[in-house]
């Protein structure tokens, strides 16, 4: 796995660049994992979706899907193409430091 | 009398039953089993149905048959569970007490819960491979069909066997093939996740079968809706695809009773503690199987495997002694490719499929993450193992816990 140094810290990244360590993201860096996808400013439903998906990490141990942040954390869907655009699933694992949703292949 | 309550006689429930009977004494234990169907699916044989490679009659056995010598099988609609007063409700109102609940009631395909998806089109120019019925249905679809947009969609994981229908886009290529229609036929993949595969191993090897097979991918596709009118799929970000027959893997989502008795996530899975099917709230209350929320693949193998490590963890359960096995997310699956060759995956909760070999004692070696004829007759051979072996819980030469022999770690 490769080392890289994003805002100053040095961290645990796989070949895509998600962090795959958990202990090693804090806020400081999900403002840098941001502004690298083209997301200047976190607003308070980027940290709303973020707080969810760590602590909903730790308890299950996979990246919640988009339809479980929605029904779970209560973020619309279409909130989440809103502040994550595109492809709001990859980008807000990106943020949040946490593995991209994945199949078993 | 103590009795071990187990609800759903599918894969994981019958394995259960299978394997603990033996292991219970007959004058201390009751062991009863409940489900509501009576017909007993080898659901991996659904994908060959449309292709006329199986016919029902290759899928489908009575349930009554895989009951276990000693074991009570109630066949009956269950209303709730009530896991406070240790007992379950059926439909009837009879009530059943339990001293331990074994919950495997599964997953299934829910098109309703997609907006445009379930309507007149359905069974139509909108099919799923994920029931009998809609295998027929499809079947019968393909028989006839001459050619235009054919895609095949996932709405959203988790899904029950992931691979599938990656095998089914591979099978339809090759069953195009061969009818002579290929250049008539416009193959596409259209999935939530960011490519057809996801890990980066599987990915390296792999990552160039659907361009080598003409097949499109349309990879981060996020449904909101389908226009079943127009033939077509909308997504969040108001992306259009246009469709003549869509091959759809509904949103999958547990039983009704798991929700309804309060013991369920949001998509109706049953959360356990991932190293041995304990409920998180009740101690004597476990899943096992797809019902469960394991964060593994939804399959008969995982369940297999998750069977053995329950068998052996429940005995010392219920004598008061620390479960001791941990299970550690294995699966192995057979993945059809076309024209008579297959793929073999093997991993687990924290190893990726990687390349090498299987062994397989008496048979084996078989390829790990390449397309061989052998690993497709390990695939066809399957069918004879679940029936007669895996149903009836005699043991196959699998260890439960995912082995790297023969594995090459490339440690990406």
């Amino acid at each position: 796995m490769p080392v890289t140094t994003i805002g100053g810290q040095e961290v645990n990244v796989d070949d895509e660049g998600f962090l795959t360590e958990y202990d090693e993201w804090n806020e400081e860096l999900a403002a840098e994992l941001a502004s690298n996808i083209g997301i200047d400013e976190l607003n308070e439903d980027h940290w709303k979706v973020i707080t969810f998906l760590r602590s909903d990490f730790q308890e299950q141990g996979e990246t919640a899907t988009l339809r479980r942040v929605a029904a779970v954390g209560g973020i619309p869907t279409k909130t989440l193409f809103q502040i994550f655009p595109k492809k709001p699933a990859r980008k807000m694992s990106y943020v949040s430091g946490l593995p991209k949703p994945a199949g078993c292949i | 009398m103590k009795r071990l309550l187990i609800l759903g006689a599918g894969t994981a429930g019958t394995m259960v039953a299978a394997n603990l009977r033996p292991r219970l004494d007959n004058d201390e234990w009751k062991i009863t089993m409940i489900d509501q169907e009576p017909t007993h699916y080898y659901q991996p044989g659904f994908l060959f149905i449309p292709f006329g490679i199986y016919t029902p009659s290759d899928v489908v056995k009575p349930k009554a048959d895989f009951v276990p010598a000693g074991v009570e099988y109630i066949e009956a609609e269950i209303d709730l569970i009530e896991p406070a007063e240790n007992r379950v409700v059926l439909a009837d109102g009879t009530r059943v007490e339990y001293d331990y609940l074994v919950i495997a009631t599964g997953t299934s395909i829910r098109p309703d819960e997609t907006p445009g998806l379930e309507g007149p089109e359905y069974g139509k120019t909108i099919h799923d491979f994920y029931t009998l019925e809609g295998a027929k249905a499809l079947a019968e679809a393909l028989r006839f069909w001459e050619g235009g947009k054919l895609v095949l969609n996932i709405i959203e994981m988790p899904i029950k066997c992931p691979v599938a229908p990656l095998e089914f886009i591979f099978l339809a290529d090759a069953y195009f093939q061969d009818k002579g229609l290929r250049d008539k036929v416009e193959l596409t993949y259209v999935t939530p996740l960011d490519g057809a595969f996801t890990k980066p191993i599987a990915a390296k090897h792999l990552g160039n079968l659907l361009e080598d097979k003409n097949i499109n991918l349309e990879p981060d596709f996020y449904l909101e809706r389908v226009d079943a009118d127009e033939k077509k799929l909308v997504s969040y970000d108001e992306r259009e695809i246009d469709y003549d027959l869509l091959i759809t893997i509904p949103l999958n989502m547990g039983s009704d009773v798991v929700a309804r008795s309060g013991l369920g996530n949001e998509m109706n899975y049953v959360p356990v503690d991932n190293k041995n099917f304990l409920s998180k709230k009740y101690d004597n209350v476990f899943a096992i199987g797809d019902a469960a929320d394991l964060p593994t693949s939804k399959a008969g193998s995982v369940a297999h495997f998750a069977v053995e490590v329950f068998t052996e963890n429940f005995v010392r359960h219920i004598e008061g002694l620390p479960m001791l096995e941990e299970f550690d997310g294995h699966a192995n699956c057979f993945i059809e490719s076309g024209h008579g060759k297959g793929l073999l995956i093997d991993f687990n909760y924290d190893t990726e499929p990687l390349p090498g070999k299987y062994p397989l004692p008496g048979i084996g070696p078989f390829t790990l993450l390449r397309e061989t004829e052998m690993n497709h007759w390990g695939k066809m051979m399957f069918k004879w193992t679940y029936w007669n072996m895996l149903l009836r819980g005699k043991p196959l030469p699998l260890p439960h816990e995912m082995l790297m022999a023969g594995k090459i770690d490339e440690g990406v």
